[in-house]
């Protein structure tokens, strides 16, 4: 590897990297404000400026690619007074409003200045005005800090897909902008405000919130879809003020959704703080006591055949494996986590999971999407597709429609017709699958949920296992799901059948009279006499139709495990406290085991977390993807069925119930139908 | 000079006419296929010959999908060069340069007039609507300072009484000739012999 000085110290770098990048190698801190590993060099903010051996100029060292033998010194007189200038400059235009700026205690310009800003201004010409911008319902501008580092204009071209951002004018009268100011059409919009290095873009519904070292921090993780990005919580008091992004190269990069970072403030909205029973066809305030001896009498004298439960879209590991035993005390088997029929084959673990892993889509060389809608069910996935699709002009094809996913990609077909012609060898498609050596194949909800699902999953998981394209290296085959808990609940054997509508049958048929939907707002079914218990954290379609309510803590305000769709299990912390009278599930299913005089098998959290390292299938460690394993059985596929692939159109800001009681969201909501409409 | 702004009436629709996509075909064969972008400035500057010698927002719209590129590439564009003119402009047309060598030999006085003829502010069209005038950088033709460029014309060597006359002669829409006012050719030198022995005024 070639060698080169820095600060007298010799070090190797890899070939390609950047002065700074070396740098960072020697552990020599280089400031900037325009350089960002995820993003291209721009190189104009001229922060990073160091010293080179023969060069009479000091070099901006971002954009200067490192070359052996190199002499860089950082560390000088030179170096030193270099960067004073250029933070003089940036300075000449920065407004000194400090202590209104949201951006205090956490900027870059702050922090720097603090080593290399000159205590005096020698300018005394009037600093410029920008106005401000508007650029949608998350972001707050305030364009006079803007020091034209580009960050957020290279972020919308490159990652985020939505080329809206860009810099106007010239010299003095540059200005960062979107087109005439429309809002930012994507779904990664408010990673920008992270982006900037200085208090010009900041966040809209966190405004005068809080100051950063006034926050509590949790680690944590998100569950507003199924990815699993890593998040940390910021929490003033007990209340959660806002979520950011954690890295994590195997997930979510430095990226989050708006979902899973502005969904936040639907914790403080609409939340159930007491036990509630209908009376007179209104939910009324009531306690714990009243609420559980109506519902532990209403068990009793229910057939257990008729009592049945249904998971929802948010429930952690420990409180599902405590719901599952706690039906084995009602002797019921009826227990469903599917909020619509979809075709699950639970006989292997790779069958309901993202095999090829979220990391692995950047190695594949063609991308196969059969009736799914990447951008709005997996925002992160899609950033990952799109990433690879720039970086190694990935192919992407698609049967059904999915709409705008950020990149080219070609439709081959949308009915199941395509797919019987993909698995015969008999389309041109299938040519280019065989030849390729890393294909990803992507089945969405939408798909599984034809009648043809079964037909759609089996075929593709045998033409792939014929083709050798599952194997230990590499895994073809994945399914997408869409919510945090789908995953896990299967490894929990949750379903008691393999692939059985039964539960929707039953209760489509009336046939159920008890009914305890945990957390589940999005099951759509028509009531008839059944007995409803809702047990969940917000006011939302679920508590509308259930006769007994019983609040318990937001996926924020308990420590829970969490299985996102590639089978990683990740921890989520407790970031607040559980509001009112609400308690975590398992409390809650401890208080009706005592009523149902079982006091010696109530649950403990750690053993409950404990069974579920067990209980989950191919687990390595937390954190970590599951053990690949190799087919054990083909299932004999079902008839073809002619049948068009239709997307499900998922309402992305309104897809649970945290962000549908989020005021934000409905905001978000709001404006891109308005696009939607006007184009 | 500050941030050019869009005009606030803004034609619904642009499309170009017949002979300049003619043009277009013969600018797209100048630049490989896979960069068609980069004919972005010369089919700006055709919109702008085609719209009255300004661009309107349809006409970036118009040539940001035509060349396959966002609309805010166009708009950067559009908006960083000076002479890509995003609001109407007057059929006459006055670029008063105003740089080192014109402003030495008198362009302020130019100014001035322009103020007191045409409008009292800069990028503003006259009572009569035909007329408008911008300070630009310098032209290029400092031989002949003090200048203006008029349409596509150079008017040289001016002083304050020539430059009464061709302002009052473009509000009667009547435009005297263009070139040097001290009578002089191109920019040969003064009351000096030429090269080739000829005397000059």
């Amino acid at each position: 590897m070639p060698k080169i000085i820095i600060n007298d110290k010799e070090i190797e770098f890899e070939k390609g990297m950047t002065v700074l990048q070396a740098c960072e190698l020697a552990d020599v801190e280089i400031p900037r404000f325009c350089y960002h590993e995820k993003l291209s060099i721009a190189g104009n903010c001229r922060m990073c400026l160091v010293e080179m051996e023969k060069s009479g100029k000091p070099i901006a060292s971002c954009a200067m690619p490192a070359a052996e033998g190199m002499n860089i010194k950082t560390n000088t007189s030179f170096v030193e007074k270099a960067r004073k200038g250029v933070m003089e400059f940036l300075l000449a235009n920065h407004p000194l409003d400090c202590p209104v700026c949201d951006q205090g205690g956490e900027c870059d310009l702050q922090d720097q200045s603090l080593y290399y800003g000159v205590d005096k201004s020698r300018f005394v010409e009037n600093k410029r005005f920008v106005k401000e911008k508007y650029m949608g319902p998350l972001i707050k501008t305030q364009m006079t800090r803007c020091i034209h580092c580009t960050r957020c204009v290279r972020f919308a071209t490159e990652v985020a897909g939505v080329p809206e951002i860009g810099a106007i004018g010239r010299g003095e009268n540059m200005e960062i902008t979107t087109y005439l100011e429309k809002s930012m059409e994507s779904e990664l919009s408010a990673n920008v405000i992270d982006l900037c290095p200085v208090g010009a873009l900041t966040s809209k519904p966190y405004a005068f919130e809080a100051r950063p070292w006034e926050l509590k921090k949790t680690e944590s993780i998100d569950v507003m879809d199924a990815v699993g990005s890593n998040i940390r919580v910021d929490t003033y008091n007990w209340e959660v003020k806002r979520v950011l992004p954690r890295l994590n190269n195997e997930i979510n990069e430095e990226w989050i959704s708006d979902k899973s970072r502005y969904s936040c403030d639907g914790l403080l909205k609409q939340r159930l703080d007491v036990p509630y029973i209908k009376k007179n066809n209104k939910l009324q305030k009531s306690n714990w006591d009243e609420a559980l001896d109506l519902m532990i009498s209403k068990i009793k004298e229910t057939n257990p055949n008729e009592i049945a439960g249904h998971l929802g879209d948010m429930i952690g590991l420990e409180n599902a494996l405590a719901f599952k035993k706690l039906f084995e005390k009602f002797n019921s088997q009826n227990l469903e986590l599917r909020e619509k029929k979809f075709y699950i084959n639970t006989n292997e673990k790779m069958n309901y999971i993202f095999n090829s892993s979220i990391q692995g889509i950047e190695e594949s060389d063609l991308i196969l999407l059969i009736g799914a809608n990447p951008r709005h069910e997996a925002t992160m996935i899609n950033a990952r597709i799109r990433k690879a699709f720039v970086k190694n002009s990935l192919p992407v094809f698609s049967i059904g429609n999915p709409g705008d996913l950020t990149y080219n990609y070609t439709i081959i077909g949308n009915s199941t017709k395509d797919i019987s012609k993909l698995i015969n060898k008999e389309s041109n498609f299938s040519k280019k699958l065989l030849s390729s050596k890393k294909p990803i194949i992507i089945i969405g909800e939408s798909a599984l949920g034809l009648k043809s699902g079964k037909y759609i999953f089996e075929s593709i998981k045998k033409f792939l296992n014929d083709n050798s394209f599952i194997s230990k290296d590499w895994n073809a085959l994945n399914i997408l799901t869409q919510n945090a808990s789908t995953v896990g609940l299967i490894d929990l054997k949750v379903l008691p059948n393999k692939n059985d509508y039964s539960f929707f049958d039953k209760l489509n048929d009336g046939k159920f009279k008890f009914l305890y939907l945990l957390g589940s707002d999005n099951l759509e079914f028509k009531k008839n006499k059944e007995f409803i218990v809702y047990q969940g954290s917000h006011g939302d379609r679920g508590a509308e139709i259930a006769d007994i309510v019983l609040p318990n803590a937001a996926y924020t305000e308990q420590n829970a495990l969490y299985e996102n769709l590639e089978g990683r299990i990740q921890e989520c912390r407790k970031a607040s406290y559980p509001i009112g009278e609400s308690k975590e599930d398992w409390k809650i299913f401890n208080l009706i085991l005592k009523k149902l005089d079982k006091k010696n098998d109530t649950f403990k959290f750690e053993s409950l977390r404990k069974e579920v390292f067990e209980k989950v299938l191919n687990f390595t460690n937390i954190n970590d993807l599951p053990e690949r394993k190799l087919v054990k059985e083909v299932e004999e596929s079902s008839k073809f069925i002619n049948e068009e692939i239709t997307i499900n159109p998922l309402d992305y800001y309104y897809s649970n119930s945290i962000s549908r009681a989020s005021k934000t969201m409905s905001e978000c909501r709001q404006i891109s139908k308005k696009v939607k409409k006007t184009g | 000079m500050s941030l050019k702004k869009v005009h606030k009436d803004q034609p619904s629709d642009f499309n170009f006419n017949k002979k300049n996509l003619e043009q277009v075909d013969i600018i797209l064969k100048r630049y490989p296929k896979k960069n068609k972008k980069s004919a972005v400035m010369p089919l700006l500057y055709l919109a702008q010959r085609q719209n009255n010698n300004w661009i309107p927002l349809a006409a970036m719209k118009y040539i940001g999908k035509l060349l396959s590129m966002p609309y805010i590439s166009v708009y950067e564009v559009a908006t960083f060069y000076t002479m890509y003119n995003l609001a109407p402009v007057g059929k006459h047309f006055i670029q008063v340069c105003t740089t080192t060598p014109c402003l030495i030999r008198g362009a302020d006085k130019l100014v001035k007039l322009c103020k007191e003829k045409i409008s009292p502010n800069e990028n503003e069209l006259s009572k009569k609507g035909d007329c408008s005038w911008v300070e630009v950088e310098c032209l290029g033709a400092c031989v002949n300072a003090p200048m203006m460029q008029i349409n596509d014309n150079y008017y040289e060597d001016l002083d304050e009484k020539s430059t009464i006359e061709i302002l009052n002669s473009l509000i009667k829409d009547k435009p005297l000739k263009p070139g040097s006012y001290r009578g002089r050719k191109s920019t040969s030198p003064e009351k000096i012999k030429s090269t080739n022995g000829e005397q000059h005024a």
